[in-house]
């Protein structure tokens, strides 16, 4: 159990709402802290840990990866956000949208290079403004900055138009901005408020 | 004979294509008796099958074979090889229209003579008349069950509609209504009525919006003189040494190639696809391909003058929720060049789900003004702008140098708007945010033109042989038993949506063939 508790896909983040999964990644957090405590490694949104884990610091969500470092992974998250800043979405949406780059990498070496290398690029382009990496940097403008800085190149480009479908294509995101999607099950919207306005 | 037909049968009209043009002209001519073979290259989905989910639908429906694009428009950046958002199904496009339905202006049918020449704009006036339309339009419209004609009632306007019309009293436009819309309001022919379900373009689960696919299709096909063979791509249009066209090639789902003899080919691929086969038929005989002594062939490419508003407002819209499209403004679809600008434009409301706004809103952005629209998607309202774009002999579809999946040219889209289709839609863009600003929006954003719906002009009609490709009944100037039954047909591309007069042109085309059939002319 403990295994399958580690490698839950965030595909679905309606099923962290399950208990006993979400019981088990209590134990992944106690894990997961005592490991940052020795490293003293804290990334932003993503925590990474041991070799192929990251993990949400609050155990919302936890990613196996396959290819990319761990840290490159949560460069990835952090980077997702701030293409994409929606504040009332949990990190485990943009986690999501980005995961499927893993999978490319495993099976692509040139791509692969192309993440790993734009991940290392952010972060020294942070050092260079005197922040410890690219998640390390404290406020959304300062990495935002060092976004603009690369938004013409592949790397950059490749991420935003991932998100474009993988953040917006899940049916958690509809909900979050207020969009009931397909109706046709329900007998439309006939009867369910196509024509409710009521303040014109 | 039939149906089915044998491959070597040269007695059958064969019509490639089973969209607006060749859907209705299958059912047309199979009602009087003639026999058809359709040929269409995607599958056949029906209303049980039809997703409403915007990317799986559109992986389902799209037209995603290769294409390239070139020129300065905006859609070559963002969407390269995505010119065009048409399907490729049994039914064609009018699976995924939204189902407005509205006449082209009589002026709009003398735009050289009523606008004057443009410079860069190859304007022409159509061989036809509005006149020579009127009969046909009639019967198109009873055919679709269009909205506000026949006394069939207009639909109920839903909370975009609402928006819209609240901006319009305010700004003192005087024709806002739910549209003129083959979508029906009421169960008529054997389909039931509109449930409000926000899906249009993901072909109508309830059959209640006209589409060739349920409509002209079965009924074609009931008559025993109609043979729909799905799944078959046409390669190329042959011609027998006389100059007359004897067959046309075309390869089945697994790659198999056959040659469908014919008496008559009918040309209905859509206006990207149409100039293509034609060019890729190039012959020693015709060595610049079909139908084009003219050189006119591919050229006039017109995609209307497109753009949408969409704003914010402080309470829920729920845009979504209901019919895509009905509504609309018609007050500035007039001809005042008062405005900067010749033609004229209409505006008709428009939602998209939250998975195609965040691909359309504003291709390529990122940050927060980007996101924070996102973060009002529940309160927003949108619209369409639609509009006569000037035909440009350099917009063109052209033969490119990537393949297709069967090793054949793929198109190439050329595309720069003209400096009036620019005025035209700053004029439609101040005019859409001032709709919605007088009832109270707090953001606005003009977001730019979609990869291309309406496609037009690329085989255009003409009175003289030398100026374009087919004669008023879509008959190729050069071939006789060659026709063009589609929207390539289009002279000038008119502001209204396109595919009532697409129908219209193929109910008269059908007439047409059936005479020069008769009388042996072809």
């Amino acid at each position: 159990m403990k295994t399958e508790t580690r490698t839950v896909p965030v595909a679905s983040p309606v099923s962290f709402t399950d208990r006993s999964s979400a019981d088990k990644r209590g134990e992944l957090y106690k894990l997961t802290r005592r490991q940052l405590l020795t490293r003293g490694l804290v990334l932003g949104s993503g925590l990474v840990v041991g070799s192929s884990f990251i993990a949400a610091d609050n155990a919302a969500w936890a990613m196996e990866v396959k290819a990319l470092a761990p840290q490159t992974m949560a460069t990835l998250v952090q980077m997702a956000r701030d293409i994409y800043p929606h504040d009332n979405f949990g990190d485990a949406l943009y986690a999501n949208a980005v995961k499927g780059h893993d999978a490319t990498a495993a099976d692509d070496a040139e791509f692969l290079s192309m993440i790993e290398g734009g991940a290392k690029q952010l972060d020294a382009i942070a050092v260079e403004n005197g922040n410890s990496s690219y998640v390390g940097t404290g406020w959304e403008a300062d990495r935002v900055a060092i976004l603009k800085t690369i938004e013409s190149e592949p790397f950059f480009q490749t991420i935003r138009g991932g998100l474009v479908v993988g953040l917006y294509n899940q049916p958690e995101v509809w909900n979050l901005l207020g969009y009931e999607g397909s109706s046709y099950e329900k007998g439309g919207y006939l009867a369910r408020g196509f024509d409710d306005i009521n303040w014109l | 004979m039939t149906a089915p037909y044998e491959h070597n049968d040269d007695s059958v009209v064969v019509i490639i294509g089973t969209g607006a043009g060749g859907g209705t002209l299958a059912n047309e001519l199979a009602q009087k008796g003639i026999s058809v073979v359709a040929l269409e290259a995607g599958g056949r989905h029906l209303p049980p099958d039809y997703i409403n989910d915007e990317w799986a639908s559109f992986g389902q429906l799209a037209w995603t074979d290769m294409r390239t694009t070139s020129g300065s428009w905006r859609v070559a950046k963002d969407f390269a090889n995505l010119p065009a958002w048409i399907v490729k199904a049994v039914g064609g496009s009018t699976t995924h229209w939204a189902g407005a339905s509205l006449r082209i202006q009589d002026h709009e049918f003398r735009a050289l003579t009523e606008y004057g020449s443009v410079e860069g704009a190859s304007l022409m006036d159509w061989p036809i008349t509005l006149k020579d339309l009127e009969p046909y339009y009639e019967k198109a419209e009873s055919k679709m069950g269009v909205t506000r004609t026949n006394g069939i009632p207009g639909l109920p306007g839903n909370n975009n509609f609402k928006v819209m019309k609240a901006g319009a009293d305010k700004l003192g436009y005087k024709n806002c209504h739910t549209g003129r819309m083959a979508i029906n309001s009421q169960p008529r022919d054997g389909r039931t009525s509109c449930q409000q379900l926000g899906f249009c373009f993901q072909g109508c689960k309830m059959g209640a919006k006209w589409s060739t696919a349920y409509t002209e299709i079965p009924k074609g096909e009931e008559t025993g003189n109609l043979e729909v063979r799905e799944n078959a791509h046409v390669l190329k249009i042959e011609h027998d040494d006389s100059g007359k066209i004897s067959g046309v090639l075309y390869a089945d789902k697994d790659g198999n190639q056959h040659l469908q003899k014919c008496r008559v080919a009918c040309v209905a691929g859509n206006s990207i696809e149409s100039p293509r086969l034609l060019l890729n038929s190039a012959s020693t005989m015709f060595p610049d391909g079909l139908a084009n002594s003219s050189g006119q062939v591919g050229k006039n490419y017109m995609r209307h003058m497109t753009g949408s508003v969409y704003a914010s407002f402080e309470k829920p819209v729920n845009m979504y929720r209901g019919t895509t499209m009905a509504g609309i403004i018609t007050d500035e679809s007039k001809h005042d060049t008062s405005r900067g600008f010749v033609g004229g434009y209409e505006m008709e409301t428009l939602s998209i789900g939250v998975p195609f706004m965040a691909a359309f809103l504003n291709p390529g952005a990122w940050g927060r003004e980007f996101s924070a629209a996102m973060d009002s998607y529940e309160n927003m309202a949108g619209m369409w702008l639609v509009g006569e774009d000037m035909p440009q002999e350099s917009n063109a579809i052209s033969l490119s140098d990537e393949k297709d999946q069967f090793g054949l040219p793929a198109a190439n889209v050329h595309f720069d708007d003209h400096p009036n289709d620019v005025a035209m839609r700053n004029h439609a863009y101040q005019q859409g945010m001032a709709v919605y600003d007088a009832v109270g929006a707090t953001q606005t954003h003009p977001t730019p033109p979609y990869p291309s719906t309406h496609n037009l002009g690329t085989n255009r009609m003409s009175a003289n042989a030398a100026d374009g490709v087919v004669n008023g009944f879509g008959q190729s100037h050069d071939i006789s038993n060659l026709f063009v039954s589609d929207g390539s047909q289009f002279t000038t591309g008119a502001a209204e949506n396109p595919t009532l007069t697409i129908v219209t042109l193929a109910i008269r085309q059908a007439d047409y063939i059936a005479e020069q059939m008769n009388a042996d002319a072809i």
